[in-house]
């Protein structure tokens, strides 16, 4: 691809952009959410089209109007979101719009034993009949990356392929790659995580703020100079934790039990304190917080807060306490997307800002003093939510709570999918509230957040208690052995 | 903070176009029926007009209440029938009862039956469509089997005002739909509930993690609705002097009619109260016009049809460019 240009409403957001990927490679591309590089492989995929800019495949120019020009031309790509129709099965979902058989009657039997053909080549064991609905998320993913190479793509773009899968699946996935590789696929590799990355790139292209920054050898470089280049400065604390003294204990969770989620979990949380939960996917940590902040509460268990009993049924309960809780899924649990982001902010504090009428000059002043303390980037407040960046979307939700003045602040995932810049903003705004006496509830699936920001770790294991660490012996290898002790 | 004023100052013709396009379009019906039939813009044909645009007015706002949700109610039009037919089965000029209390029969029975499709559909989990359709069958039976499916005549005088009488020169059942409207008003954009409204539409597991009563609101806006629908078949019985047990048969299509075409998406979380304003003004300039072009009633139909439609996929394919 050469000089790239592409303009949204007159802004541009992607200026002479260059990127070429040799057969047989890992091209890994990034830059902080926003800096151009979803919109270029949506480009590639032939979702939008340029406004400038050539691109040549196999030496030759191609031009790419639309994402069947992109699928003839050997290009496939794998979505952040998944695109699968729950309800049908495996083989159907990856033969979609082209089943084999006849003009009037499609062949069932030739789609399975196409798709278990194609399965078996990626050592994928996976039964072609299931309905996808039931598969985990790694195995749909992995069902995703089976139907595009069962187009006979040459380029395959993962956009974020394991972003919501587990460590050990993370393995699978590469091993699937590498294969790949050696059947001489080029693979366009979008991802944050640094170390992934340095693990299966070739050469690596970072683009920043829509511009082209620059291409490496892998081997030639490291984290440091990657992340200097990504942000344009140097992050010297990537967390930025600041010590705060411990005080009382502020909540306690007795012998917490949901039929077929969890199962006797017992902890604690003191003021001042950001408590991790750490664990594999599925081990029932949110699950867990659902149940504390009363979405779905347990079958049996009890809730202390400062030492007195109380009973959580329903969220209200919970937010009267002085709980506040930024769900894993922002987009589906914790914005309203049509919504102008003030009206998201204040959505939980309406009674406040309410007395016959709502207070309107008031509930202006509170948004504009949220939007400016937590830096959210908008043009203005009545701009909707959907229009915003990840991380963006996930300071209005931190806002929306922030406002309430939480005691307790349960975060699930809370930097998922958001860039280097934010991620840190998010850290500070954590150290700055639990300093404040608060405390936090923190679950994370990245190791070194989770080891970087938590004074004490609680490791969940397949819906049961695996283990508590506290600061001084947080070891990568120690968490992951309790998050597979009761596997 | 001076960049967030700057832009809110700054009007974007397109964006205009797609804000008012339904207005420009009232405007443009307005005009081109004028034109053909100036009486059009008599003040008596004006306020006929209004007179009867007031029914399906009620039933529009109910109903986007129901669709700012993303419900929908079915039932309106046999609503009307059921309170309309038990107010006149009070309204009896024989009874010499009040004619409040005729009203406030209509109402409960409005508010009865709308309640019943909000239980149904929050806390039962039925879906809307099949709720209110059901219930659209159930009011219907009712109705006919309060009246033995005859009409019911002779109304007391004081009921007859509601739908016949006019203070000063407005037609009561306009000034009914204008306080409605202005409560509506407010309890959709300057108190907390109508936040709640949208927010359920838009995001109901959101709203819910936010501390919001989703189940609550829900059933309250069939609630609404069921009221609503409650005042208009009072009125409607009254202007006809008669209970009858047909009346109010396929009022639920102009309802709804009103509602998307005023911009309310019926997926929920995205709408306005003056689209659904100036919805149901369409449809009753329309009903009106062509009438007094002397149209067919079978043509009308096609054409109201075909303008629902129009101004859905305008709404879509704008919605689809930005």
């Amino acid at each position: 691809m050469k000089h790239i240009e592409k303009s949204f409403h007159s802004v541009k957001v992607l200026n002479d952009i260059q990127f070429s990927l040799k057969a047989g490679t890992v091209h890994a591309l990034m830059g902080e959410n926003g800096a151009g590089k979803s919109t270029m492989m949506k480009i590639l995929a032939g979702v939008y089209k340029s406004d400038g800019g050539e691109i040549y495949i196999d030496g030759k120019k191609v031009s790419i109007d639309s994402p069947k020009d992109s699928q003839e031309l050997g290009i496939a790509m794998i979505h952040q979101e998944l695109s699968s129709i729950p309800q049908m099965t495996v083989a159907e979902n990856i033969y979609l719009g082209r089943e084999p058989g006849s003009k009037l009657f499609m062949s069932y039997t030739e789609m399975y034993k196409q798709t278990a053909q194609l399965l078996e080549s990626l050592h994928v064991h996976i039964n072609p009949k299931v309905k996808i609905g039931t598969l985990k998320v790694a195995d749909q993913q992995l069902i995703e990356i089976a139907k595009a190479i069962s187009f006979n793509a040459n380029i395959i773009i993962m956009d974020e392929p394991t972003s919501a899968i587990t460590d050990k699946e993370v393995e699978n996935l590469f091993h699937i790659i590498r294969a790949l590789k050696e059947q001489g696929k080029g693979i366009i590799y979008i991802s944050h995580k640094m170390d992934e990355i340095f693990q299966i790139a070739d050469e690596i292209t970072v683009l920043r703020d829509g511009a082209y920054i620059n291409s490496w050898q892998a081997k030639d470089i490291d984290n440091s100079i990657l992340i200097k280049n990504m942000v344009g400065r140097e992050l010297n604390e990537v967390y930025p934790k600041i010590k705060v003294p411990i005080g009382e204990t502020l909540l306690e969770v007795k012998d917490f039990s949901l039929k077929n989620k969890f199962e006797n979990i017992s902890f604690d949380v003191k003021k001042g304190e950001i408590l991790g939960f750490a664990g594999l996917v599925g081990a029932g940590r949110t699950e867990i917080m659902n149940s504390l902040f009363g979405l779905t509460p347990p079958d049996t268990g009890e809730i202390r807060m400062d030492g007195k009993a109380i009973t959580i049924k329903k969220p209200q309960d919970a937010i009267g306490y002085g709980i506040a809780y930024v769900t894993e899924d922002r987009k589906n649990e914790g914005l309203i997307l049509q919504m102008g982001v003030g009206q998201n902010i204040t959505l939980a504090s309406m009674k406040e800002l309410q007395k016959l009428l709502i207070k309107a000059k008031e509930e202006r002043k509170v948004i504009l003093e949220q939007i400016k303390t937590l830096r959210v980037k908008v043009n203005h407040p009545k701009q909707l939510a959907s229009s915003l960046s990840g991380g963006n979307q996930q300071k209005v939700v931190l806002a929306k709570w922030m406002m309430k003045n939480p005691r307790l602040l349960i975060l699930d995932e809370p930097t998922r999918g958001i860039d280097v810049g934010a991620k840190a903003e998010i850290y500070k705004l954590m150290c700055e509230y639990v300093d404040k006496g608060n405390s936090i509830i923190m679950i994370s699936s990245e190791m070194p957040e989770v080891m970087g920001m938590s004074d004490r770790i609680i490791v969940l294991s397949n819906g049961q208690f695996g283990g508590e660490l506290c600061r001084e012996e947080f070891k990568q290898e120690k968490i992951m052995s309790c998050a597979v002790s009761k596997i | 903070m001076d960049t967030i004023r700057n832009v809110q100052k700054k009007i974007n013709p397109k964006q205009m176009l797609s804000q008012y396009g339904t207005l420009f379009g009232l405007v443009a019906i307005v005009i081109i029926i004028s034109i053909m039939k100036p009486r059009f813009l008599a003040i008596d044909n004006i306020l006929n007009l209004l007179r009867q645009t007031s029914i399906n007015g009620l039933l529009a706002i109910g109903m986007t209440y129901v669709v700012l949700t993303g419900g929908i109610d079915l039932s309106v039009g046999s609503i009307v029938g059921a309170s309309g037919m038990f107010a006149a089965l009070v309204a009896k000029s024989d009874y010499n009862l009040p004619w409040y209390v005729a009203v406030l029969v209509g109402f409960s029975v409005g508010l009865l039956l709308g309640t019943l499709n909000g239980v149904i559909v929050s806390y039962l989990k039925v879906p809307a469509f099949i709720a209110t359709l059901g219930m659209l069958s159930i009011a219907r039976g009712v109705t006919y089997m309060a009246s033995d499916a005859r009409p019911v005549p002779g109304l007391s005088e004081g009921f007859l005002k509601i739908g016949g009488g006019s203070i000063g020169a407005i037609p009561i059942p306009v000034v009914l739909l204008t306080i409605v409207l202005v409560i509506c008003y407010i309890s959709l954009y300057k108190h907390r509930y109508g936040r709640y409204v949208f927010a359920t539409g838009g995001n109901a597991m959101a709203a819910r993690v936010s501390g919001i009563k989703v189940k609550k609101i829900v059933c309250s806006v069939y609630m609404i609705s069921g009221l609503l629908a409650g005042l208009a078949g009072v009125i409607l019985t009254s202007r006809v002097t008669s209970g009858l047990a047909q009346s109010g048969q396929n009022y639920e299509t102009d309802a709804i009619a009103a509602a998307v075409i005023g911009g309310n998406s019926l997926a929920g979380g995205r709408g306005r109260l003056w689209g659904t304003i100036v919805g149901f003004l369409i449809i009753g300039v329309m009903n009106n016009g062509l009438d007094m072009m002397a149209v067919s009633s079978y043509w009308q139909l096609v054409i109201k049809g075909s303008i629902i439609i129009i101004a859905v996929m305008l709404d879509s394919l704008n919605e689809a460019k930005s």
